[in-house]
């Protein structure tokens, strides 16, 4: 009786599927024209574009699909490029950008984007994604674009032996970094390798959140708390603390060599997003869990701080029904489980395949599930791009004159100059 | 009858161009200097339609005494240094080389090659392999450890030090101390020319205005209402260095040139005379330089405003200690999407070029023209 039932069920869920899958090829297969998809994903992230790109061609085979890429990390010089092709009346039919505020101030705030509600409640993805991360990648008018991917910016990573043979164990506070500090120094290992300024932007966040705390630390970007304010400028105190143990080239090394500091036993701890997991997992074959370790940065465990790759359909496009077929796509659980793995992230849906992931990333997804969920500065989510932009240069400042209370005072005043603040 | 044609059918074919131009470059200079007098960059600054107010030279004031600018002043002394390093230190070696190579060595050829080869390089390509080069432990640093010494300390790009600082609050005053000192100059000229009257009153002048400079504190206005303090920042040097090397060989070139353009007689006639080589050099060859020499300080210092690549590509958008007003701009524009703050820098750089520019334009068309007569 039971195995009927089973049986029964098995087949009533493959028909589902069959219709489902039919459904979905006839309302595409009738798609013309072509989709130009722009980002800046090419190098390494180029074989996880291409997987979406593969699926999304499997379902529209008559659709071209144009993949226009401009390279440069984080973008820099694709924003320069899209922003005079918006300007020139010459939008992209879709195109990468890092969900929340790096969008919204941007393009939402100049009504260039069309509201993605529509897609999501036909799609049925309002609960399939986090509620925080609609929150965060919405306003009051509308939901600006589809999360492709889920990347954790406070990760601290080490070597297991490593800590190990130098008797110290991986900090949970800040205070415990700062006490163990001084042993690894005596021993001739930097305690933190840091490498380029925006890395430094990218330390400050997660310090940020482990001084405030998420409740504090939200409320910074909605200007209820000053960044003048004595909390905020504790923030900076511990962070120049935190940057007398840090290597002093820093500015001149990519990200990846401050990661190789680590794992070669140069350095003891780095703080980075968790594209470092990948790093070292794909390129450096290292194994997960066993030749790389890793845990919440200091102070700030039970806090998943995201950033995320989206895409958005802007006003006026000349392919607007094939955009949308492409945003389906990047919001469905096979195409999140098509591209995560290849670029060393996790699907920004709750309902992912698992078993597709690695170690990592399967712990990371574990938090996501469970965790509170706040927004990356360094990386576009809590702020627009001005005061992105004008908070490189009050690092900058700060780096050199390691002066407290001068950097809460100026990174109040850029929050007051972009809008973030109210005096 | 015919002379009107030839009149018209001139016109006629300048028409075309003299509109480009009017349009492309003349309009749209005109155009950054309009929007770098609005406050473009607001809220929604890539609106279809955004909101544009006019607030005279707010952004100007903001740059030079404003609490946010400090970036900018900085890159803005980091470019006098830039462009006095690049010049001086092109010039130098370029002059060098050429003397070494108009003394006819074996395999001449082959080392005007090699010297001009990195002109052809781009500043991108160029400073990848520089940032390589200057990297804190690898390239340059590593060398002495071959010989035995210990490596080199120095941090190159990442370097927080600075020298000959100075307090911008009292930039009026420094400015007014430099002024002082070039009337002087002048006065000493005219004094040596032999207008005794014109000369001792423009050093009275020169003196009252280095008196003021030195002693007037509460005359002058502090432009800011705190300390700040620039300079030279260590950070740079990396950079001008293989801008020099970069640049040496294409003045190399430039005065070689010049030096196989003297006349073979006056060579010989020097030689007969019995000047020494230091002499040749010194009293014939190099003076005759002249010329060529202005031109190249009007190329390399043109060239020294548009290093932006050349930065980019060794320190990346945020090395703060290293930047230039060129590419503060593009971030500003480009990043921050504060579009008339980037247009004031833009106009900034557009001053600073004219510069050096416009005495150049100036005495070549004065030339030209005191050649027709």
């Amino acid at each position: 009786m039971k195995s009927i039932c089973k049986r029964l069920f098995l087949v009533t869920l493959m028909t589902i599927g069959a219709i489902a899958f039919s459904f979905s090829t006839m309302a595409g297969g009738h798609l013309k024209g072509e989709l130009e998809i722009f980002s800046w994903w090419a190098g390494d992230e180029g074989p996880a574009l291409e997987a979406l790109i593969d699926l999304y061609k499997k379902q529209h085979p008559g659709v071209k699909v144009i993949n226009a890429t401009v390279t440069g990390g984080s973008g820099i010089n694709a924003k320069a490029v899209l922003k005079t092709r918006m300007l020139g009346g010459n939008p992209p039919d879709s195109f990468q950008v890092h969900a929340g505020q790096e969008l919204i101030g941007t393009w939402v705030k100049a009504k260039r984007m069309e509201d993605l509600t529509p897609i999501f409640k036909e799609m049925g993805w309002m609960n399939k994604f986090p509620k925080d991360l609609i929150n965060l990648i919405g306003t009051d008018e509308g939901i600006w674009s589809v999360p492709v991917n889920i990347h954790r910016s406070n990760v601290m990573w080490y070597v297991p032996a490593n800590l190990k043979k130098w008797g110290v164990k991986a900090p949970k506070s800040w205070a415990d970094f700062l006490s163990i500090a001084p042993k690894l120094k005596a021993k001739g290992v930097t305690p933190l390798a840091l490498a380029t300024n925006w890395t430094a932007n990218h330390l400050w966040e997660s310090v940020a959140l482990g001084v405030l705390g998420p409740d504090k630390y939200d409320k910074l970007w909605t200007g209820e708390l000053s960044f003048a304010s004595s909390d905020a400028q504790k923030v900076w105190e511990m962070f120049g603390k935190i940057l007398m143990h840090t290597n002093t080239d820093a500015s001149s090394l990519s990200w990846q060599q401050a990661t190789d500091m680590v794992v070669n036993g140069q350095a003891a701890f780095n703080i980075m997003g968790d594209w470092a997991a990948g790093y070292m997992s794909t390129t450096l074959k290292l194994k997960p869990g066993k030749d790389f370790g890793w845990a919440a940065s200091p102070d700030t465990g039970g806090v998943f701080m995201f950033l995320a790759d989206s895409f958005g359909l802007p006003k006026g496009v000349t392919n607007r029904d094939n955009a949308i077929a492409w945003l389906k796509v990047l919001g469905s659980r096979e195409g999140g489980d098509a591209f995560n793995p290849l670029k060393g992230s996790i699907s920004s849906r709750l309902d992912s395949d698992l078993g597709k992931y690695n170690a990592y990333l399967q712990s990371a997804a574990a938090d996501f599930g469970k965790n509170r969920i706040v927004g990356s500065l360094a990386h576009g989510v809590t702020a627009n791009e001005g005061f992105m932009n004008d908070f490189a240069t009050v690092m900058g400042m700060f780096l050199k004159s390691r002066n407290a209370k001068q950097g809460s005072m100026a990174a109040q005043a850029i929050a007051i100059q972009n809008g973030i603040a109210t005096k | 009858m015919g002379f009107k044609r030839d009149q018209l059918i001139a016109v006629l074919m300048l028409l075309p161009s003299i509109l480009l131009i009017a349009l492309f470059v003349y309009g749209f200079i005109g155009n950054t200097v309009y929007v770098s007098m609005t406050d473009w960059g607001k809220d929604a600054a890539l609106a279809l339609d955004p909101v544009k107010n006019f607030v005279g030279l707010k952004n100007y004031a903001d740059l030079f005494t404003g609490f946010l600018d400090g970036r900018f002043r900085q890159d803005l002394v980091n470019a006098v240094f830039y462009s006095f390093f690049l010049v001086a230190g092109s010039l130098a070696f370029g002059l060098f080389l050429a003397v070494l190579l108009d003394r006819n060595p074996k395999g001449e050829r082959f080392f005007q090659t090699v010297f001009l080869y990195p002109l052809s390089l781009s500043f991108i390509v160029s400073g990848t392999i520089w940032r390589w080069l200057l990297a804190p432990d690898g390239g340059l640093n590593v060398l002495p450890v071959f010989i035995g010494l210990p490596k080199l300390e120095f941090q190159w790009l990442s370097s927080l030090e600075t020298t000959l600082t100075f307090n911008w609050q009292y930039l009026p005053r420094l400015l007014v101390i430099m002024i002082s000192l070039v009337v002087l100059v002048i006065s000493l000229f005219i004094l040596g020319k032999g207008s005794r009257k014109t000369g001792a009153g423009v050093g009275i002048l020169g003196f009252l205005l280095l008196a003021i400079g030195i002693f007037g504190k509460d005359l002058l206005p502090t432009i800011l209402f705190m300390e700040e303090i620039h300079g030279l920042n260590m950070a740079t040097i990396g950079i001008i260095i293989a801008a020099v090397w970069q640049y040496s060989g294409y003045t190399m070139a430039l005065f070689l040139a010049g030096l196989r353009g003297i006349p073979r007689d006056l060579v010989k006639a020097a030689r007969l005379d019995g000047a020494s080589e230091w002499q040749y050099y010194r009293r014939i060859a190099i003076p005759m330089l002249k010329p060529i020499t202005l031109s190249a300080v009007i190329i390399l210092s043109h060239i020294s405003l548009k290093i932006f690549d050349l930065i980019f590509a060794m320190t990346g958008p945020d090395n703060v200690e290293a930047g230039h007003p060129s590419l503060l701009m593009y971030l500003t524009t480009f990043r921050a999407n504060q579009f008339a703050k980037g247009a004031s820098i833009a106009v900034v750089l557009f001053i600073l070029a004219a510069i050096f520019i416009v005495p150049y334009i100036v005495s070549s068309y004065q030339g030209r023209k005191a050649a027709e007569l």
